[in-house]
């Protein structure tokens, strides 16, 4: 069995579920930035609350899941991205506090600052995300089975196009989250939050595939693509990948623009499953252009995996446990179903 | 001394683990308490442990988030400062941590939030099933860690590749059974257990001292010390147990933390000690003769530190005072349970006296025997990552010393202020104690007993946005 590619493809559904669940979640705290008062901002992180932990640990999972099916590509990546990591955590932490003890502060002052660390920890955390996968999508430089690259590597135009696609799209898949689960004013807002993050979003994508392309040269004929022309014969069966993300795009808009909640138009949990849809559009278009490198060109997912005995040990325990996670998971989404009410979002005086 | 990538990624995580610890030491114990409390009032039907449930999960749910994001740090710095590590054992322990997420972190985090808001969503019993298995997902938890950190203190089962040099399992149930994980797994349990009970008995002090003599607060005193009383004997027999196993397979960090400097059939145990100038550095006070009651199972020679090469032996001072501190907390906190079910039995733990006063900082005996004991642990396993065969220096990761250094300094000051608050915030709700705790809503059991859902829900009680009214309430 090729438990490399079974693996990579185990790590790479972790890595989707993080970011269309707590994705959301970073983009609702994002959001929180616009909210008029205490009470909006309430209802808005009551709608994560009692999901954001399990949603986080899909990270832990994609983090661990690399240490332990491939350690190689994870002792390269974390020290070349040692700085946004860094940022990364430091900016979880106080977003992952921020919402127990935003309802513990009692004087203004604390209360903005634990407001302002939900807000600002949710945005840096989804900024430091993207530069890291652009980071990756751009390689790193390696010498023996070592990172050996420079401190600020990371850094570039790229990156940062990447970083701010990442947040923008997580800015909607918040606002469709809360198309969900609100009413009411909020939910007019959220419908407008969600147009306008998935005008950002369709911009970012076209770049970021643009800039994508001619990142490598082995990305453009993966497409494709060369100096001397174009290539239908290998574009062609790709080309739905894009297209798809495309029509979801349009359809999304469509839902947003007019009828999401009105008598007789599109349910409220359309615009989320379509937003994630085109999430993994783009995932999967990125995932056709890096396909095999998980150290991009310099080690395939075959080189870096972790020994068979340990990557079978695993599967035996992944095979069991992710249906079981996946059931309760869906379980308690079903017991938090619904449109919040004020005040649900308390667990005790 | 220089202030290298490694001494500074040694440093980093040191702090950053020793900051994790602190909150599952109590998280575990403290999941397990609740579990007990809602157990009992499902079972009794008697509110008082529907108060006690109410009031801890509070402080559980502060402490619980700090335990999450200071462990998601964790599962990254084996990357980000020990990159050599990571990929030369990456096969043996990875599938352990692996384990860890799949078995425990997903069941704990998922229900967490059950536990915190499906009181009035889920059914009572729903609701307890919920609360048992945050419970069982932390001892699960703790079942991998300590199963990795066990392999990488007496590691077997493995082999090494020769082209790579790495490590890999030749047999799985040696790795995770290793030498000294059943005696570490018992001990660090216990510890939590200890942990949470000593606190939970401050809190009761501290009540009962401001005059707060409510029923809950009797009740947890009470528990409290039974619970120390009954936990402690079977602690320091788990200690002993940990020390017999080390001195069997790593007998350098035994010389260290007894100070033995020479290697004799029969040793001491030095009480205290502080630098000389004989060979070992050390001047002492001992008892002599003590070894072949403390370690009866040990046959010849008892090493001495000049049994080892000096670049194979850990450093004296931290893991010989660390030592010396836990055992005389866990000393101590022996005495508070055993004082405290004697004045239960004379009906005076209710009446404030110098018990309480000295129960108040008792309650963190437990984390300075914990932040202690692996410090015994970790600083006596040098100056191996895994022992005797991938030494710290080379486990560490190709990073700039500037980059370390800025994340050092980060961490520290993220997690100055996160403490800070957090500790603050959970005194408050704990030295509060039950008598400001509302006892029930307007609507009653459709809603969370005790919640704030009902003022804020009641359009009679709408409150003012920016009033720190409604919050004050709520803490
Ligand atoms: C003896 C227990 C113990 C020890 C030694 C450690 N942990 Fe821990 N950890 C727990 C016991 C625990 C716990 C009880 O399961 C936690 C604490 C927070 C919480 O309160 O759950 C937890 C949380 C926790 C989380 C977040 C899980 C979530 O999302 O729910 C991660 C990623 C780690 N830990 C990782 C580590 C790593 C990499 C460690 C060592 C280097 C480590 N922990 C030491
Ligand atoms: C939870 C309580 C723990 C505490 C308080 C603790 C404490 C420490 C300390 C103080 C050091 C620095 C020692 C030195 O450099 O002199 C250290 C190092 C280390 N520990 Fe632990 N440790 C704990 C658990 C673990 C666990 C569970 C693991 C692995 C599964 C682990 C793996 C390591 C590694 C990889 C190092 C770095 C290398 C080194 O400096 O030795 N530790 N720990
Ligand atoms: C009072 C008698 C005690 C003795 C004789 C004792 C003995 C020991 C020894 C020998 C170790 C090192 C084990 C190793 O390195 O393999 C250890 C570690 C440790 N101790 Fe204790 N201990 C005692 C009390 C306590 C108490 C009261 C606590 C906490 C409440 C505690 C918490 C720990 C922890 C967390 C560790 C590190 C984990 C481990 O290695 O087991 N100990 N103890």
């Amino acid at each position: 069995m090729d438990y490399a590619l079974i693996w990579s493809l185990l790590i790479a559904t972790a890595v989707m579920m993080y970011v269309l669940l707590d994705g959301m979640d970073l983009g609702v705290g994002m959001l929180t930035f616009f909210a008029t008062d205490d009470q909006e901002r309430n209802m808005m992180t009551a709608t994560i609350e009692p999901v954001w932990d399990g949603n986080e640990t899909w990270l832990v999972l994609g983090g661990g899941g690399l240490f332990a099916a491939f350690p190689l590509a994870y002792s390269i990546l974390m020290p070349a991205f040692y700085l946004p990591l860094l940022f990364m955590l430091a900016a979880l932490i106080f977003r992952g506090v921020a919402f127990e003890f935003r309802h513990k502060a009692v004087r203004k002052p604390t209360r903005l600052f634990w407001n302002g660390a939900f807000c600002g920890g949710s945005f840096v955390a989804a900024l430091s995300q993207g530069i890291v996968l652009g980071a990756f999508i751009q390689g790193v430089t390696t010498e023996g089975r070592a990172f050996a690259g420079g401190m600020f590597d990371w850094l570039s135009p790229f990156s940062l196009l990447v970083g701010a696609s990442v947040v923008v799209g997580y800015v909607l898949l918040g606002s469709c989250w809360l198309v969900l689960k609100t009413e009411g004013e909020l939910y007019a807002k959220s419908r407008r939050w969600g147009l306008t993050a998935l005008a950002g979003v369709s911009v970012a994508f076209a770049l970021v595939s643009m800039a994508t392309l001619s990142v490598d040269l082995r990305i453009t004929e993966r497409w494709g693509f060369s100096m001397t022309g174009l290539d239908w014969g290998t574009l062609l069966p790709l080309a739905p990948v894009p297209l798809i993300g495309l029509l979801l795009t349009a359809w999304l808009a469509r839902d947003l623009w007019m009828v999401a909640g009105e008598e007789g138009s599109a349910p409220n949990w359309r615009p989320y499953l379509l937003a994630a849809g085109i999430f993994l559009s783009g995932y999967v278009g990125l995932a056709i252009s890096l396909f095999p490198w998980l150290v991009p060109f310099e080690y395939t997912i075959w080189e870096a995996a972790a020994r068979d005995n340990a990557l079978a040990l695993m599967l035996v325990g992944a095979a069991t446990m992710l249906p079981i996670i996946l059931i309760y998971t869906a379980y308690v989404y079903r017991l938090f179903w619904g449109k919040v009410k004020p005040g649900d979002g308390y667990h005790g005086p | 001394m220089e202030f290298d990538a490694l001494l500074l990624s040694r440093i980093q995580f040191g702090f950053v683990i020793a900051f994790h610890i602190l909150f599952p030491a109590f998280t575990i114990g403290l999941a397990a308490f609740l579990a007990v409390c809602e157990g009992m009032w499902l079972r009794t039907g008697r509110e008082v442990y529907k108060g006690l449930y109410l009031h801890w999960v509070k402080i559980f749910a502060l402490a619980f988030a700090m335990g999450v994001v200071s462990g998601v740090v964790m599962s990254y710095q084996f990357g980000t400062n020990w990159s050599v590590f990571a990929d030369r054992t990456g096969s043996v322990l990875g599938p352990l941590l692996g384990y860890e997420v799949l078995t425990a972190f997903f069941l704990e985090a998922t229900f967490l939030g059950v536990m915190l808001f499906g009181w009035n969503k889920a059914g009572r019993k729903l609701h307890f099933a919920a609360t048992c298995a945050v419970a069982i997902g932390t001892s699960i938890s703790a079942f991998w860690i300590l199963s990795a950190n066990s392999w990488m203190q007496t590691p077997q089962g493995f082999a090494v590749d020769p082209v790579t040099g790495n490590f890999y399992a030749t047999d799985w149930l040696k790795v995770i059974f290793n030498p000294s994980f059943p005696s570490r797994y018992v001990h660090m349990m216990l510890a939590a257990y200890a942990t949470t009970a000593a606190v939970v008995l401050a809190a009761g002090a501290w009540q009962i001292l401001r005059g707060q003599n409510s029923e809950p607060t009797q009740w947890q005193i009470r528990m409290a010390a039974l619970t120390l009383a009954a936990v402690m004997p079977f602690q320091i027999a788990a200690g002993h147990w940990s020390g017999e196993v080390a001195h069997e397979h790593q007998p350098a960090k035994i010389a260290v933390v007894e100070a033995w400097c020479d290697t004799k059939a029969v040793q001491g145990t030095a009480i205290v000690a502080w630098p000389a100038d004989n060979e070992c550095g050390l001047a002492s006070v001992e008892i002599p003769g003590t070894s072949p009651l403390l370690f009866p199972k040990a046959n010849g020679d008892l090493q001495g530190l000049d049994a080892f090469d000096a670049s194979e032996t850990p450093p004296i001072w931290i893991p010989f005072w660390s030592f010396r501190i836990m055992v005389a907390a866990g000393l101590a906190m022996l005495a508070l349970g055993v004082w405290g079910l004697f004045l239960w039995w004379r009906r005076r733990i209710d009446q404030p006296g110098l018990f309480h006063w000295l129960a108040v900082p008792g309650g963190s005996l437990g984390f300075i025997a914990v932040l202690t004991g692996w410090m015994v642990a970790e600083v006596g396993r040098q100056p191996y990552t895994v022992y005797g065969h991938l030494r710290t220096e080379d486990s560490v990761a190709p990073v700039e010393t500037a980059a370390v250094a800025t994340s050092l300094l980060v961490f520290m000051v993220v997690y100055a202020i996160v403490f800070t608050a957090g500790s603050v915030y959970m005194a408050r709700i704990a030295t509060r104690g039950f008598t400001d705790d509302p006892t029930d809503t307007p609507r009653g059991e459709r809603r969370a007993p005790g919640s704030p859902l009902g003022a804020v829900d009641d359009p009679a009680e709408e409150l003012p946005p920016e009033t720190a009214v409604a919050d004050r309430r709520k803490n």
